[in-house]
């Protein structure tokens, strides 16, 4: 009791800096805005395709910790993995190098190979590397997945080279203008693509059988067994479900940049970890809102006026991780949750 | 060791379910914690529409036996058989398809989805949608409180709504064995005496009960057999009514009387 009076005017103190900081950065926004409003919505699309992708990514993250409580380093790498694996698929079994109708028919069957490959993958990993130690100390099965990682790396290598590997974007270069506000198309493409495959994953968690399998897993394992559902069952399954998303992630990244390289999934993994954090890890809605902010946020600072510029971009993004998990573990939805890494 | 002469009562076992063989057999079961033993070797028998209780001190096994018998936990040594199917061995899930359903030890509700959500996970593995209808009737009419919560996530129920929640969830698998691990720990002594007697209820509508309670007395009066567990054995057996007259039984579990 004592303690909770005592500690009471100091989460006060905390929330008005965390009111502060946030009145700061609203004000920067529009300072922004207002000296070049062109640029800064340009800027602000790329920001919204590229926090897409990092919804998808991090929405992997945060259902694997959900259901069995384990950060999945390996997760970013996947990602890494679906990039070549789509990449090569599109370029050298497809041979679709060039911007056509027929190649972008050709781009959505990429995606859905690439969805399937990174799914598998996943389910492989699961059962290899983690079921075994699922009621392990929590260290043992974080440290099998950055060994993980390293394993998915080192087969990015041997797939990739060791050196970046250009890749050509099959989609039109042209842009839509709106008044002199100039939009690249990948860009709205990525976000046009992502948004059906979050709202798929929204209707598979909310309303099937299966999702409900899967929310009553990640709340209480033991008596979901109880319930006769087959527990590991439904832990594949959200490892294919997050694995599928960090496929689809990676031929979009492909599409936007242009290039895949083999520690590709370290930044971006790394990226999409912020992501989750700052949504708050193992909540689903939080790891969209965290993506599309964290990407926001990178855009902004990469391009629009009054920000810091690219060279603190990394500094910028991770000091929000750290800030996060020192003032806000539960993400900025704010629920308490007591397990952390 | 010898349940023999330590069980004086023992001797009526015969005349239980009157020539059928029992639905739940356990032989010789032992289960460990790592290194340690919970059950240490204990046999007993349930059979068609009885309601069998287990009563025993804190840490005699009780809990652990039940976890068995569930799949949660994996015997070391002993057999359990259910209906004629070995039960020891499977995992939780499967044994649940069998028709064993428990309300475990602190309710272990899923205390982010409403009480209609659970109570739908507790059909999980049925097809049947008019008889699950049904049973949420049922289950309604058992426990009217969860009517009234229905909307509401289970996290922000009481204890003794919880506990009903817990009960409701595992009769919407239409279990032929209910297994119900402490169903009156936590609850106010009114909310006692209403559990004791939907327990009842429940068997009269043909379920065969497995109870493990600390509320000896109380499991003693609805019980037709018990068994005592100490420290992982089984001490004492008999029905009921005689343990409940037994010196060394009321001694030990139900005050000095």
């Amino acid at each position: 009791m004592a303690t909770a009076e005592r500690s009471a005017p100091r989460f006060k103190l905390e929330s008005l800096l965390g009111m502060a900081v946030l009145a700061g950065g609203v004000a920067w926004i529009i300072w922004s805005f207002a000296t070049d409003p062109v640029i800064f919505t340009q800027v602000l699309t790329i920001g919204l395709s590229n926090g897409a992708l990092y919804a998808l990514i991090a929405l992997g993250y945060t259902m694997v910790y959900g259901i069995i409580e384990l950060i999945n380093f390996a997760h970013g790498d996947l990602f890494m993995l679906g990039s070549v694996v789509g990449a090569i698929f599109l370029e050298e079994w497809l041979k679709q190098t060039s911007s056509s109708p027929k190649s972008w028919a050709l781009l959505a069957l990429t995606m859905v190979f690439a969805m399937a490959a990174c799914a598998l993958i996943n389910i492989v990993i699961e059962k290899l590397a983690y079921r075994r130690l699922r009621n392990a100390p929590k260290l043992a099965p974080l440290i099998t997945a950055v060994g993980v990682s390293f394993i998915l790396q080192n087969i990015g290598i041997l797939m990739n080279g060791s050196a970046p590997h250009s890749r050509t974007s099959v989609l039109p270069t042209s842009s839509v203008n709106i008044g002199s506000i100039e939009i690249r198309v990948k860009y709205i493409v990525v976000v046009a693509v992502t948004i059906p495959l979050l709202l798929l994953m929204t209707w598979i968690v909310q309303k099937t059988r299966v999702g409900k399998a899967m929310r009553a897993t990640a709340q209480d394992r033991d008596a979901s067994l109880l319930m006769g559902i087959n527990v590991d069952r439904i832990i594949s399954f959200t490892f294919a479900l997050g694995g599928a998303l960090a496929g689809a992630a990676g031929v979009l990244f492909v599409q936007v940049n242009g290039n895949t390289r083999y520690d590709a999934g370290f930044r971006l993994g790394l990226i999409a970890f912020t992501a989750a954090v700052l949504g708050g890890v193992g909540n689903l809605v939080g790891a969209v809102v965290g993506g599309v902010l964290i990407g926001v946020i990178q855009a902004l600072n990469d391009g629009a006026p009054h920000f810091p510029g690219q060279k603190w971009t990394q500094t910028v993004m991770f000091s929000i991780l750290i800030i996060m998990v020192i003032f806000r573990p539960g993400g900025i939805f704010g629920q308490h949750q007591q397990e952390k890494v | 060791m010898s349940e023999q002469h330590m069980s004086p009562v023992a001797d009526n076992a015969a005349v239980r379910g009157g020539g059928q063989p029992p639905v739940l057999t356990i032989t010789d079961l032992e289960v460990y914690y790592g290194n340690i033993a919970a059950v240490k070797g204990i046999s007993l028998d349930v059979y068609q529409g009885e309601i069998v209780t287990l009563i025993g001190a804190n840490g005699a096994g009780k809990s652990t036996t039940m976890r068995a018998i569930s799949g949660l936990l994996k015997p070391r040594k002993g057999e359990i058989m259910f209906e004629g199917n070995k039960v020891s061995g499977l995992r939780g899930n499967e044994v649940a398809k069998l028709g064993i359903a428990q309300s475990p030890e602190g309710r272990r509700i899923f205390g982010r989805m409403t009480v209609a959500e659970n109570l739908e996970l507790g059909s999980f593995m049925r097809r049947d949608k008019a008889g699950i209808v049904e049973d949420m009737e049922r289950v309604f009419d058992l426990f009217p409180r969860l009517k009234e919560r229905i909307a509401q996530k289970g996290g922000t129920l009481s204890g003794g709504e919880q506990q009903m929640l817990a009960m409701g969830r595992a009769l919407m698998a239409r279990p032929r064995l209910l297994l119900l691990d402490e169903p009156s720990m936590g609850l106010a002594p009114v909310l006692v005496d209403v559990v004791f007697e939907i327990i009842e209820r429940v068997n009269s509508q043909g379920t065969t009960i497995l109870l493990v309670e600390q509320n000896a007395l109380a499991a003693l009066n609805i019980g037709n057999y018990a068994y005592v567990l100490e420290t992982g054995h089984i001490g004492l057996q008999g029905a009921a009514k005689d343990l409940a007259n037994n010196e060394d039984v009321r001694n030990a579990y139900l005050g000095h009387a």
